[in-house]
């Protein structure tokens, strides 16, 4: 079984150095195709230790040793149990999915062989992270992905709103690695390891201020890396990536690994309930935060954004209320139907050219059939309507929230729903029906690849059975693992009226949302200028906070910092050496008057003034060491 | 009355600031030749002298070493010392005034 | 006591020799007083049982040196009186003893104090110093040996080259008509030499 794990976690790396051998020649498809290739070895790879695991048996290797200085060991070791493996099945799936799609999705670009290094590059790291046996293995594949994310974000690094949102995305994860640096420093000044299985076995000895303490660094850094407030603007200003990027780390994969940080390290938060609850606290505001953003944004790719952050939100209520497996199982879900939205995104983008706002679309489902029913699949699965996947695991985790008595997040969630399903459906209207607005622009829309839709396929069967099918074989084998509870409403009654008023309200919200924006497109400008309308659609005025609060001051300093100590200090102590020595060879260089005989003369000088340093050097060594020896 | 390494190292000094005040002091170039040539035996005279008190062939081999420069030097120098001529007439330090900047 | 009336001799005569190559006007008084010079240097060697280092300083300075500044001197007009115009002499004699005074006072202060340490090759009573630097030259000093070697022969050639006529162009990489050129140009200009 260990060849497996190799292979699923090195394919990708192989397959990213080769397409780094093509980076600068243009486009040949071979690193498209070899990529894709050694992605669905992975895949395959996976899908049997997913076998061998579901059987009971965990893969366990330690492939060498990586620091060993004192009394700090750590090899790098990597694990396949049952949330690793779950993780890497998403992983897996989706990467060659997107990998596939991205063949034809960038087969006009300049930088093909770049994207397919990159993107490799990326599921490698995303692998690490997830395989990992100790924290600092974990740790740099969080930094992996984080550097490949950057590379993607700026994939098309001519725009600077790209650099622009690269490097936000890449200063603000810095911000919350040094959070998780220091909460994994805590873990190894206090237990002296790094092993999962080390450290979860003694957390329990530590007191419990300590443990907390853990248990927040190692959540702020789950924050940086899962977008959540106050660190979630780098993820919407993210969509500045190709698409594909953007379905890949954006949606399933990356962001999500904050959440698997919090599931992983469950045995941490069980003890620290207060910290769980927290969690859930902020996971449920950034979730109503978020799909309010998106109910009125104008940008497709944003409003698809806003919903990954929503969802991340619901999977950081179950992971805090201690429902981690419903946790992981949402995040699976949510993967493939969140990534299939986005590659839908990708194709309308590419009929429409790149245009985003959907107000400018319009009755694609004539153009666009696939692509349209796949994107209204992923929505209804996102909205959560029986018997799709989102059904199965966001509405687990109303019921989770309900069980738990957490009244509040319940009511706070079911509006959300709500607003899902509304923002989703808002999104589906706009583009595919209604009247033709894109012809106006001149914009004659044509459906994607034939093969790149068939790539999209698994995904699309995905969203709709994941749910159904692979929730009990699923709790079957991570309860094992993870702290296994049922989340079972007794009262019947109660439960009935919940999932049918769930499901009312959002085919409700489904309903009004096709009634308002399905047939023809009213601006309503007296709600626009309203000061809600305005304040969601600024994003609560957060990136101007920041840049008020953060920025402008950071800009002040660094302009203090230019002009008076740089160029004041620094630079004139530049110059005066420069100057020193510019006038020592102004002042000397008569010296230089091309005689010989004259140059052999400076020449036994300088003999001389090496031999008197000679001389005193001497002397004061033998002084020092008479001294020393009296 | 003996005669120790210090001896030899003495008149090694001597020999060799004889030789550099001839080269701080020749302007013909033949004439430099030989104050470099008297540098190089002041050295040797040291070299043996080290090599016999110490009991250690080092020394010896090292000023063999030098005698090998010293010949090649010469061969090469005097060649060049002939085109030099050829071309300009003279072999006088002061006229060989290109290098200066 | 014959060692010490050997020594003072050979480093008063040596002393003189040198002085006078430095300070002759006279280009041959300097060659010839150098060669002597040189003989005397190697009775240091042989006084110090460096027998072959004394061998071969007579043979490679006194032999080859000064023959070749001997056959060197033919070519430039060694009969004309070297006038040395100095602008300071003092500086020359003042630099020259200070350098002579350090050098004395670095190479001098370790050996005072020293003990007798063990050699790295240490001398060899039992055979004659020829054999034994023999011993020593070609098998601890068989690279630096054959460097030497190469450098001299780089030397022999450079030398050649140099002081040779047209030397410095190759007859075998040359085409027929390029040498029959040369050949012509090289007529024109002994014909404008005998003019």
């Amino acid at each position: 079984m260990e060849i497996y794990l190799y292979i699923a976690l090195f394919a990708p790396l192989v397959g990213s150095l080769f397409a780094a051998l093509f980076g600068a020649s243009p486009k040949t498809l071979i690193t498209g195709l070899v990529a894709s290739g050694l992605l669905f070895a992975s895949f395959v790879s996976s899908a049997l230790l997913l076998g061998h695991v579901m059987n009971g048996h965990i893969v366990h290797v330690e492939m060498m040793t990586w620091i060993a200085t004192g009394d700090l060991y750590i090899p790098f070791g990597f694990v396949v149990d049952q949330v690793s493996v779950t993780m890497m099945m998403v992983v897996s799936v989706v990467s060659t999915v997107v990998h596939v799609y991205s063949i034809g999705y960038m087969s006009h670009d300049k930088g093909f062989n770049r994207f397919f290094s990159y993107l490799s590059a990326f599921v490698f790291s995303m692998m690490v992270l997830v395989m990992s046996d100790n924290f600092l293995g974990l740790f740099i594949g969080w930094e992996g992905v984080g550097l490949c994310s950057w590379l993607l974000i700026g994939f098309w690094y001519h725009k600077e709103s790209a650099t622009w949102a690269a490097n936000e995305a890449f200063i603000m994860n810095r911000i919350a690695d040094l959070a998780m640096l220091i909460g994994i420093f805590m873990i190894y000044w206090n237990l002296g390891s790094l092993q999962y299985d080390v450290v979860f076995a003694h957390i329990g000895t530590l007191p419990l201020a300590v443990t907390t303490g853990i248990g927040i660094f190692l959540f702020i850094g789950a924050m940086g890396k899962s977008a959540q407030f106050p660190l979630h603007t780098w993820l919407a200003d993210a969509m500045e990536g190709p698409t594909p990027v953007s379905a890949l780390i954006h949606a399933a994969t990356m962001v999500t690994a904050g959440v698997y940080l919090v599931v992983r390290s469950n045995p941490i938060y069980t003890l620290i309930p207060e910290v769980g609850t927290a969690i859930a606290t902020l996971g449920a505001f950034v979730a109503m935060f978020a799909a309010t953003m998106a109910l009125v944004n104008r940008d497709m790719k944003r409003i698809i954004a806003y919903s990954t952050l929503s969802q991340l939100g619901y999977m950081f209520v179950a992971a805090g209320l201690g429902a981690y497996w419903v946790a992981l199982f949402h995040l699976m879900a949510h993967a493939f139907f969140k990534a299939l939205l986005f590659l839908g995104a990708g194709n309308v983008m590419h009929a429409m050219h790149d245009e985003l706002d959907p107000f400018k679309m319009g009755g694609l489902k004539k153009s666009m059939k696939v692509t349209w029913i796949f994107m209204t699949l992923a929505s209804v699965a996102l909205a959560g309507i029986y018997p799709l996947a989102g059904f199965f695991s966001k509405d687990l985790i109303l019921e989770v929230a309900f069980v738990e008595q957490h009244y509040v997040l319940y009511g706070v969630l079911l509006a959300t729903a709500g607003m899902t399903a509304f923002y989703s459906f808002r999104l589906v209207a706009l583009i595919f029906h209604g009247d033709e607005r894109h012809l106006e622009h001149g914009i004659h829309p044509h459906e994607a690849y034939t093969f790149m839709l068939y790539a999209m396929a698994p995904l699309a069967i995905l969203a709709v059975v994941a749910g159904m099918m692979f929730k009990t074989p699923y709790y079957l084998m991570v309860s094992e693992l993870l702290p296994a509870a049922q989340y079972h409403i007794h009262n019947h009654m109660t439960l009935w009226i919940m999932i049918i008023g769930t499901q009312a309200l959002v085919i409700a919200a489904i309903a009004y949302a096709y009634k308002k924006y399905a047939k023809a497109v009213k601006v309503d400008l007296k709600v626009e200028s309203g000061f809600f309308y305005q304040l969601l659609f600024n994003q609560y005025y957060i990136p101007k906070i920041y840049d008020e609060i953060f920025s402008k001051p950071y800009l002040q300093l660094s302009k203090i910092a230019w002009k008076q100590i740089d160029l004041k200090i620094v630079d004139a102590m530049v110059d005066g050496i420069a100057n020193l020595i510019y006038q020592t060879g102004e002042s000397t260089h008569t010296m230089q008057n091309g005689n010989l005989s004259s140059m052999l003369r400076w020449m036994v000088v300088g003999v001389v003034v090496l031999l008197v340093l000679a001389v005193a050097f001497t002397v004061a060594y033998n002084n020092a060491v008479n001294l020393h020896a009296m | 009355m003996e005669i120790t390494l210090t001896h030899y190292l003495v008149l090694s000094t001597i020999l060799f600031s004889i030789g550099l005040v001839g080269v701080m002091r020749r302007k013909n170039m033949l004439m430099l030749f030989f104050a470099t040539e008297i540098l190089l035996n002041s050295v040797n005279i040291g070299m043996a002298a080290i090599s016999h008190y110490r009991g250690d062939y080092t020394g010896q081999m090292f000023a063999f070493f030098i005698i090998a420069i010293a010949a090649s030097e010469v061969a090469v120098g005097l060649g060049l010392l002939v085109i030099w001529y050829k071309r300009t007439g003279n072999i006088d330090l002061d006229q060989m005034t290109s290098m200066r900047g | 006591m014959f060692e010490a009336i050997a020594f003072y001799l050979f480093a008063i005569l040596t002393i003189v020799m040198f002085t006078i190559t430095v300070m002759s006007s006279q280009a041959l008084y300097a060659l010839t007083s150098m060669a002597a010079g040189m003989i005397f240097i190697s009775a240091f060697f042989f006084i110090l049982g460096a027998d072959f280092l004394g061998a071969i300083q007579i043979i490679v300075y006194t032999g080859a040196v000064m023959a070749l500044y001997a056959f060197g001197m033919m070519f430039f007009d060694s009969t004309r009186t070297i006038v040395e115009k100095r602008a300071n002499p003092a500086l020359v004699v003042v630099l020259g003893g200070i350098a002579a005074v350090l050098v004395l006072a670095i190479v001098v202060a370790p050996i005072v104090g020293m003990t007798a340490t063990e050699g790295a090759y240490p001398i060899d009573t039992s055979v004659g110093n020829t054999q034994a630097i023999g011993m020593v030259l070609f098998t601890k000093y068989l690279v630096p040996f054959e460097l030497a070697a190469v450098m001299l022969l780089v030397a022999m050639v450079a030398g050649i080259v140099l002081a040779g006529k047209k030397m410095d162009t190759s007859l075998t990489l040359m085409d027929e008509d390029e040498i029959a050129l040369m050949d012509l140009s090289s007529e024109y200009e002994t014909q404008e030499e005998g003019h």
